[in-house]
C-alpha cells in the first residue's frame, strides 16, 4: 500500500511493522513525530507494545536496554543533545549485546543551538559498537528499521537507523508501506539465547575482571566483521520479498565513472544530479553513497574505487582538528593499494547549509584542478 | 538459598564464553557483607518501630520481624544511612574487628 509520509513517520512505520514490543522515549525537543506516531499506534490498539514515557534520553535507553535483556524488540528515537545525553547507555547496548534498534534524525550539536542537519551527532557515537545505517529516502528507512531488526537480532548488535533533519524528517514522500504479513515472515519474532526472567534469575553485565573483558570485546568486533556479508544477503533476501534492495554502496553511474563522488545520507541522492550534468558535459563521473558506516564496508567501498581515477568525498561532519569523518574512512579503505585514486576531502552543509547541485559542482570542478589533496579539508560553501 | 558459595568461572577461550556478561543464577551468593568497616547495632530499648531504617536501606538488608528492625549482615555493606536517618538515634555504627 503507497502512502505519503514523512521521514520521522517512516521511521515510526518500519518500527510498527517490525512488531516492537516496547518503545522507551523521551517525548521532548529534540524529539521528533517518531515517538507522537507511535504513541498513538499504542494508545489506539494498532501496536501492541509497550510504550514507556521517561524523563530523558539516558533514561530511555536504559529503559531500551532492560526491555532487550527481558526479550523484548525494543525501538526508540532521539537525535543531537538527545542521542549525546545517551552516550554512557550506548556503550551499555553495545557492550551488554541487546539488540536495540533506534532512530536517529541527524542534527548539528548545540551550540549554537540548531535543529538543522548535519552527522556530527551520530559519528561521535561511532567507537560505541552501534552498527549506523544513513538513509537517503523515506522508502529507504521504512525497509531499513526492518532489515535493522533481521541483522541486529542475529548478530546480537544494536543499530542506528540514521536520517537528515527535514531533508528527510520532515520532508513527505510517496512510500510504498510493506505488507505485514511479508514482513512477518522476513522477520520472525525475537527470540534471544540468555534473556532476563523470574525464572531463570541472572544479573546482567556486571564485574568483568582482565581476563575476560578482551575476549568480550574481541567477539563484538568479529560479529560486526559478519555484518557487511548479512546486510548484503538479508538484502538480498528483502529483494526478493519486497523487490527492493538494500545494501551497503548505492553506486549510481559508477560501472565507468572516471570522477566518483563519495557521499552519504540525502547529499547523496543531490550528487546524482550533478553526476547527470557532468556526463552530459563530458565527464565520466559518478557517485558512490556509503549507506552502512558501522561496520564500515572497507572491501566494497575499495573493490567500487578500484578503476576511479579520483574521488571526492563529501561529510556533512567535521572531526575538528582533523578531516571529515567519512574522508576518514574512505582513505584508510584505499591506504596501501596499489594504484589507488587521490582522493579529496571537502566538508559541506554544516549546520542544515544546504548541499545542492552546485556544491557538487564546485567539488567537481576543484578536484578536477588538483593532482592530489594539498588541503586536509577544502570547505564548500563557507563565507570566508 | 544463601548457602550458595560465589563460584568464579574462568574460561580458556573467546568461543566458549557466552556473548554477554552475565551471572549464572542470581546474585544471593554475592554476600556484600564482607565489604563492611563499620557495623550498624540496634539498641532496641529505644527503637519506636518507625521502619525509617528499612525505607532508607539502599541495599535493602533491613528485615521487619515482629514489628522490629533486624539487620541481616550478609549484605549490610555499612553504609550508615541507616544510621543517619534513625530519629532515635538508636542505630550506633560500630567498627568491624576482623
Amino acid at each position: 500500500m503507497k502512502k505519503v509520509m514523512m521521514g520521522n513517520h517512516a521511521l515510526s512505520f518500519g518500527a510498527k511493522l517490525a512488531r516492537s514490543r516496547v518503545i522507551a522515549a523521551y517525548p521532548i525537543t529534540p524529539q521528533t513525530q517518531v515517538v507522537e506516531l507511535l504513541s498513538e499506534m499504542c494508545a489506539d490498539g494498532s501496536l501492541d507494545a509497550k510504550f514507556i514515557k521517561v524523563e530523558s534520553e539516558h533514561s530511555a535507553m536504559a529503559a531500551c536496554i532492560g526491555a532487550s535483556v527481558a526479550g523484548a524488540r525494543t525501538f526508540t528515537a532521539t537525535s543531537a543533545q538527545g542521542l549525546a545525553l545517551m552516550h554512557e547507555m550506548l556503550h551499555w547496548a553495545a557492550g551488554g549485546r541487546h539488540p536495540v534498534v533506534m532512530g536517529n534524525i541527524n542534527r548539528s550539536m548545540a551550540p549554537g543551538w540548531s535543529i538543522w542537519a548535519d552527522q556530527n551527532d551520530s559519528l561521535s557515537e561511532r567507537d560505541t559498537g552501534w552498527m549506523q545505517y544513513y538513509c537517503a529516502s523515506n522508502q529507504e528507512v521504512v525497509d531499513t528499521v526492518i532489515q535493522a531488526f533481521k541483522v541486529s537480532e542475529a548478530l546480537m548488535i544494536p543499530a542506528m537507523v540514521i536520517l537528515d533533519a527535514f531533508a528527510l524528517s520532515h520532508t513527505y514522500e510517496v512510500v510504498d508501506v510493506p505488507d505485514q504479513e511479508l514482513v512477518d515472515r522476513y522477520l520472525p519474532p525475537f527470540k534471544p539465547a540468555i534473556k532476563l526472567t523470574p525464572d531463570d534469575p541472572r544479573a546482567f553485565g556486571g564485574l568483568t575482571g582482565s581476563e575476560h573483558y578482551m575476549e568480550l570485546r574481541y567477539k563484538l568486533q568479529k560479529d560486526m566483521e559478519k555484518a557487511p556479508a548479512l546486510i548484503e544477503e538479508t538484502g538480498r533476501e528483502f529483494a526478493k520479498a519486497f523487490g527492493r534492495h538494500l545494501g551497503l554502496l548505492d553506486a549510481y553511474r559508477c560501472d565507468d565513472a572516471e570522477f566518483v563522488f563519495i557521499t552519504s545520507g540525502t547529499a547523496g541522492y543531490t550528487a546524482r544530479a550533478a553526476v547527470d550534468d557532468l556526463r552530459a558535459a563530458g565527464v565520466r563521473a559518478g557517485n558512490l553513497r556509503i549507506k552502512v558506516f558501522r561496520p564500515f564496508p572497507f572491501a566494497q567501498v575499495r573493490e567500487a574505487l578500484r578503476n576511479v581515477k579520483k574521488a571526492a568525498v563529501v561529510d556533512r561532519n567535521c572531526s575538528y582538528g582533523a578531516h571529515g569523518i567519512f574522508y576518514q574512512e574512505v582513505k584508510s579503505a584505499v591506504y596501501g593499494e596499489a594504484g589507488a585514486p587521490p582522493i579529496l576531502g571537502y566538508v559541506a552543509g554544516l549546520g542544515g547549509r544546504d548541499i545542492t547541485v552546485d556544491s557538487f559542482k564546485e567539488v567537481a570542478a576543484h578536484a578536477m584542478s588538483k593532482e592530489r589533496a594539498d588541503e586536509e579539508i577544502v570547505w564548500i560553501g563557507v563565507k570566508k | 538459598m544463601r548457602q550458595k558459595k560465589a563460584k568464579k568461572i574462568v574460561f580458556k577461550s573467546a568461543e566458549e564464553m557466552p556473548l554477554m556478561i552475565c551471572s549464572v543464577g542470581d546474585q544471593t551468593h554475592n554476600r556484600t557483607g564482607a565489604w563492611r568497616n563499620i557495623r550498624p547495632e540496634i539498641d532496641l530499648g529505644k527503637c519506636i518501630q518507625c521502619g525509617i531504617c528499612w525505607k532508607f536501606c539502599p541495599e535493602p538488608s533491613i528485615d521487619i520481624v515482629d514489628e522490629w528492625p533486624v539487620i541481616d549482615y550478609d549484605y549490610c555493606k555499612g553504609c550508615g544511612i541507616c544510621a543517619e536517618e534513625c530519629p532515635s538515634k538508636c542505630i550506633v555504627m560500630v567498627e568491624e574487628r576482623k
